[in-house]
């Protein structure tokens, strides 16, 4: 008796990258800096990690189950990934209510209203973060300083970060003085910190980038050029006032710049998909966060900056195209 | 983890593995029937010869029901300019001409031959001595190439006397072989170039002659270090031919990136090789131009790959046009049970086959059998942008997008992003993590916007 | 009163007197005159915008239809016989009869009938399937079942059934268009004109093969032997490339076909049952 053959398409093989495995890689990536929260500001981050977690996963379960009636959409890893961006936005004594609210904000309003993932125009932690950052600024804006890993929940005592401090300083007392009080380069860069639970450690966070790009879930060319669009514009107002700005490593180092550039800015669905409209975003990423950090009222500008250019996502892939392979001579 | 690329340069002035820059793909190469020597497969009871096995208009059968053939034997001749001719490759007499179906399922127009005893007609010289010597003049060689059936052995079945006929107003100046051979699983082309290494570059002298060039160059992938190396040194007998390694990188075969790895030029969007100056065959095409131009041997068989995870012997055959697929597995050990799918081609770009009753036709590099655990495709998710399509694309296209502007109908702007310049090389399909199928879309718009500019230009 | 109230008043009613008249002036200048009658025809169209009259959408529709001399080869399958006796009256002019018409698929390989010899696994589109390969039957003529035909159907008129992986035409929601016959890649649906009660009588077959393959592929396949051909008085069955065909306009629905065709190829939809012949035996007989 003949087998009965299946019958498709060629390519008849497949690679061996899926979804899930894409996203658990950015998991995987993002264990050094959650292990470097945890050892400065005690388990606090834990536990809003696992509700922000839990809570996108039951969101996106539920809404795609009752209001979309689509197939379960889960198992792809993608709303794991949402809750653990979130939560990394968010200071470690935020009331765990307002985690769920900014849970079904990301998930609900930044991905599910647009029809679920690969649809969506704006990063969805971003938008549950800025949410809440507008509805809750106090509770948003009141930053826990480290206290070492046996801190509890509740025991956290805020104070301010580098960068509040910074905004409240520019062009009124020359910087060299704020400066002393501030939390030096090193510090900055093994977290030792005031900031939201995942900005803290722009070490542990560079060591996911390596993780990353030696697992090809990304390439260098958005983190690496907002980063240099950061470097190079502070470095311009640097030199050219230096008594009111702040040098450009102190740029890089300090807020959520490294957790903007390396895993928000870097989401698939709303970055750029040809290699030169990715440095024309992390360009625009770039300016925009010295922008808003030096001149405008804000502290931190990097997620409205990246919020701003996930608008320009499809301007730039209608208008920037990879190279085609031959190109039409004109004569001839 | 791939095996790192060792690097066998045979020609000095390499100084690196030459490759196309934009995109390609690793997929594993399984090449299970490496080495294994080519074996004369076994006659069939019977055979059965599509008159269309090639690119062109199909040749017009000029045998009858009852005629008795000979091996070698004309048996339907060339229709127009962009066609070719057929030859019996059995003995025998014609049992019937009649719609039988091919390799896709549907009908074509075939000559059924009841196989008796293996006579050849006594113009081809059966001997197996090399025959250096080139005497035929270039027109001669050309007109040899049609009157001898041969087309484009890599797959694409292009008349090759077609290739060889530069039109006016076009030159030139170097040929080029594909001895890259980057699909998956495949052996035929290796295996040929290590039997028969001076016959291959005997076909490419006669093919410079016949194009009236003086150069040529061969690329081979550099997983296939021993053919360079035996390539390598025997071409310094042959005037103006010089082997490259290639980096071994899918589809390095394809004619495009063929030219831009090897010499460095990119055909145009549209158009043709020769528009860059070079013009490019498969070693197979060479053997098989030896044999017409040296030996009169026509075109009646072909090296094919028989090869799957799960089957007994898999190897190389010597195959006579018109034997059932079904013969080929049976003589690698049988058909093996719980095979889900059967491959006409590579993995790549093969076509599946509905059953294995088809005949082997010119075209058939080789055929796959996968197993079950393998044949169905993935699940497919929504696409979640990652471009990486894009970085694979060897055309440099969009495939996520050439998909969606499919799926909503929107063909005059899928013509202006280059739908058609697509190789359907399967590149982006393989890559996908969401499964997507995007050739199926892709092919869907190309053969919509083909039919768009077809009516447009009518009008 | 205040100045400001004043002002304000003064400023924005000369801006909108100043508007007006620009709006005006332009609209004067660049006015397209075109004939009134159009516009009264698209209102009397069903505003489907289905294409089914060939046009592209009611609007192109009804310029043609004021522009054209007669009502020749000019039909909305949509509104039918008596929309088009309004629009005549609209224009003055008469209307041109035209049979209705019912979209038929003629194909019958169920999985019972039409064994399946593989499995396509691909996108769910019959172009597509088309173009790979002959289809998961020995026919490579007949229906695919992924449901192109469906999809193009914009009156709801049509379903996929699960069992005969065939497409239902439902024929109340049907209007001709002819959106489903453009969809098959194998043209197996044809539009066939009306009969009274839907009744339907036509070849359900579209195999081009001989006989003996066909048959092989499927047990009601037309294997063109002609004899429905022989036994038909009207001369409405034409055999071409081993395929009978029923001209829908010249049966006259006798039925004799159906009983002569040895693969019941030929389908009769909607039909009372026959009578059957009962032959009474002097043993039968019951004396009450």
């Amino acid at each position: 008796m003949a087998n009965i053959l299946s019958v498709s398409l060629s390519p008849h093989v497949h690679g061996r990258e899926t979804t899930p495995k894409l996203m658990r890689d950015v998991l995987i990536a993002l264990v050094p800096a959650f292990l470097t929260t945890i050892w400065f500001f005690g388990y606090a981050p834990i536990l809003i990690t696992a509700v922000a977690v839990i809570s996108c996963v039951v969101f996106e379960y539920l809404i795609q189950k009752y209001l979309l009636k689509g197939s379960k959409t889960i198992n792809d890893l993608s709303a794991v990934l949402t809750g653990v961006l979130l939560a990394f936005c968010l200071p470690t004594n935020i009331p765990l209510g307002i985690v769920v609210v900014g849970s079904l904000v990301a998930i609900g309003v930044g991905k599910m209203t647009f029809g679920g993932i690969g649809n969506n125009p704006f990063n969805p932690a971003l938008v549950g973060r800025v949410f809440l950052f507008l509805s809750f600024p106090v509770q948003m804006t009141s930053w826990p300083v480290p206290k070492g890993f046996l801190t509890g929940y509740t025991d956290a005592v805020t104070g301010s970060t580098p960068l509040s401090v910074l905004n409240e300083s520019y062009d009124k007392v020359p910087l060299s003085g704020v400066m002393s009080n501030l939390p030096g380069h090193e510090d900055l860069f093994w977290g030792n910190m005031g900031g939201s639970l995942g900005e803290i450690a722009a070490g542990a966070l560079l060591l996911g980038f390596f993780y990353l790009l030696w697992r090809k879930v990304i390439t260098w060319h958005i983190p690496v050029s907002i980063l240099l669009s950061v470097a190079i514009l502070a470095g311009i107002l640097w030199l050219a006032d230096p008594v009111n700005n702040i040098d450009p490593l102190y740029h890089l180092l300090s807020g959520g710049l490294m957790l903007g550039a390396i895993y928000m800015a870097t989401d698939y669905v709303t970055s750029p998909m040809s290699k030169k409209g990715m440095i024309v975003y992390g360009l625009g990423i770039g300016i925009l966060t010295v922008l808003i950090r030096r001149y405008a009222a804000y502290p931190e500008g990097v997620q409205f900056a990246i919020l701003i250019m996930n608008a320009m996502t499809p301007l730039i892939n209608m208008y920037i195209k990879p190279t085609r392979f031959g190109e039409e001579v004109k004569n001839g | 983890m791939r095996k790192k690329d060792t690097r066998v340069i045979t020609n000095k002035r390499d100084t690196v593995l030459k490759t196309f820059p934009v995109g390609g793909v690793h997929p594993p190469e399984n090449k299970l029937s490496a080495g294994k020597a080519i074996v004369n497969l076994s006659l069939p009871a019977q055979v059965v010869i599509p008159v269309s096995q090639h690119i062109g208009a199909p040749a017009t059968a000029i045998v009858n029901k009852g005629d008795v053939v000979k091996v070698g034997q004309i048996i339907a001749a060339s229709k127009g300019f962009v066609s070719t001719n057929i030859h019996s490759s059995v003995s025998g007499k014609v049992n019937k001409i009649d719609l039988m179906p091919d390799s896709s399922g549907y009908k074509q127009m075939s000559i059924v031959i009841d196989v008796e005893g293996d006579e050849w007609i006594d113009t081809i010289d059966k001997t197996d001595m090399l025959k250096k010597e080139v005497t035929l003049s270039k027109e001669d060689i050309v007109k040899r190439c049609l009157e001898s059936g041969i087309v484009g052995l890599g797959g694409a079945t292009f008349p090759s006397h077609v290739k060889l006929s530069i039109p006016p107003g076009k030159k030139c100046d170097v040929l080029i072989i594909n001895g890259v051979e980057c699909e998956p699983y495949l052996t035929s082309d290796h295996q040929l170039m290590m039997e028969k290494s001076e016959e291959i570059l005997t076909g490419v002298t006669i093919l410079m002659k016949g194009l009236g060039v003086e150069k040529a160059m061969i690329g081979i992938e550099n997983n296939k270090p021993d053919a360079i190396e035996k390539l390598g040194k025997l071409t310094e007998k042959y005037k103006g031919i010089t082997v490259h390694s290639l980096k071994v990188k899918y589809p390095q075969g394809g004619e495009k990136q063929l030219i831009k790895a090897l010499i460095n030029r990119e055909v145009p969007s549209g158009r043709l090789p020769v528009d860059v100056g070079t013009v490019v065959h498969n070693t197979g095409t060479a053997f098989a131009v030896y044999e017409a131009v040296q030996k009169n041997k026509p075109l009646f068989e072909r090296i094919v790959t028989i090869t799957g995870k799960a089957l007994a012997k898999p190897g190389n055959f010597r195959v006579r046009i018109g034997t059932p697929v079904s013969s080929l597995i049976e003589a690698a050990g049988g058909m093996p049970g719980g095979t889900g799918k059967i491959v006409n081609g590579g993995p790549m770009m093969g076509k599946a086959l509905g059953s294995p009753e088809v005949p082997v036709v010119k075209g058939t590099s080789g055929i796959i059998l996968f197993p079950e655990s393998e044949a169905k495709r993935t699940k497919s998710n929504p696409c979640i942008r990652c471009s990486k399509c894009i970085s694979v694309c060897a055309m440099g296209l969009e495939p996520y997008l050439l998909m969606t502007i499919t799926e909503r109908a929107l063909f005059e702007r899928a013509e202006k992003e280059k739908i058609t310049d697509c190789m359907e090389c399967g590149s982006c399909s393989y890559v996908c993590p969401a499964g997507r199928p995007l050739l199926d879309y892709i092919r869907l718009g190309k053969s919509s916007v083909l039919k768009m500019i077809r009516e447009r230009n009518a009008k | 009163m205040d100045s400001t109230v004043i002002f304000t008043v003064v400023s924005l009613s000369s801006l909108g007197a100043l508007s007006a008249v620009i709006l005006y002036v332009v609209a004067q200048k660049f006015q397209v005159f075109e004939d009134p009658r159009i516009e009264e025809v698209q209102n009397a169209l069903p505003g489907a915008n289905c294409g089914g009259c060939g046009f592209a959408g009611c609007r192109n529709f009804a310029e043609a239809l004021v522009k054209a001399e007669s009502f020749d080869g000019l039909n909305c399958p949509v509104g039918g016989a008596s929309l088009m006796d309004d629009v005549a009256k609209l224009l003055g002019r008469e209307a041109v009869a035209v049979d209705p018409l019912v979209a038929v698929v003629r194909c019958n390989g169920t999985p019972t009938h039409r064994p399946r010899t593989s499995v396509y696994d691909g996108i769910p589109n019959c172009r597509v399937a088309h173009s790979l390969y002959a289809g998961e039957t020995a026919c490579g003529f007949g229906c695919l079942g992924l449901g192109d035909c469906v999809v193009a159907c914009k009156f709801d008129a049509m379903y996929m059934d699960p069992v005969t992986e065939l497409p239902v035409i439902i024929d109340d929601k049907c209007v001709a268009c002819g959106a489903c016959v453009k969809a098959c890649p194998r043209t197996i649906i044809e539009l066939r004109k009306k009969a009274k009660k839907d009744r339907k009588l036509y070849v359900s077959c579209v195999n081009k093969d001989k006989g003996g393959p066909a048959k092989k592929a499927c047990n009601v396949a037309c294997i063109g032997c002609g004899k429905c051909f022989k036994v038909c008085e009207y001369g409405a069955i034409t055999i071409e490339n081993n395929l009978a065909f029923i001209d829908s306009t010249k049966c006259v629905f006798c039925r004799k076909c159906v009983t002569e065709c040895p693969t019941d190829a030929i389908l009769e939809i909607n039909f009372p049952p026959r009578k059957e012949k009962v032959e009474v035996k002097a043993s039968d007989e019951t004396i009450a």
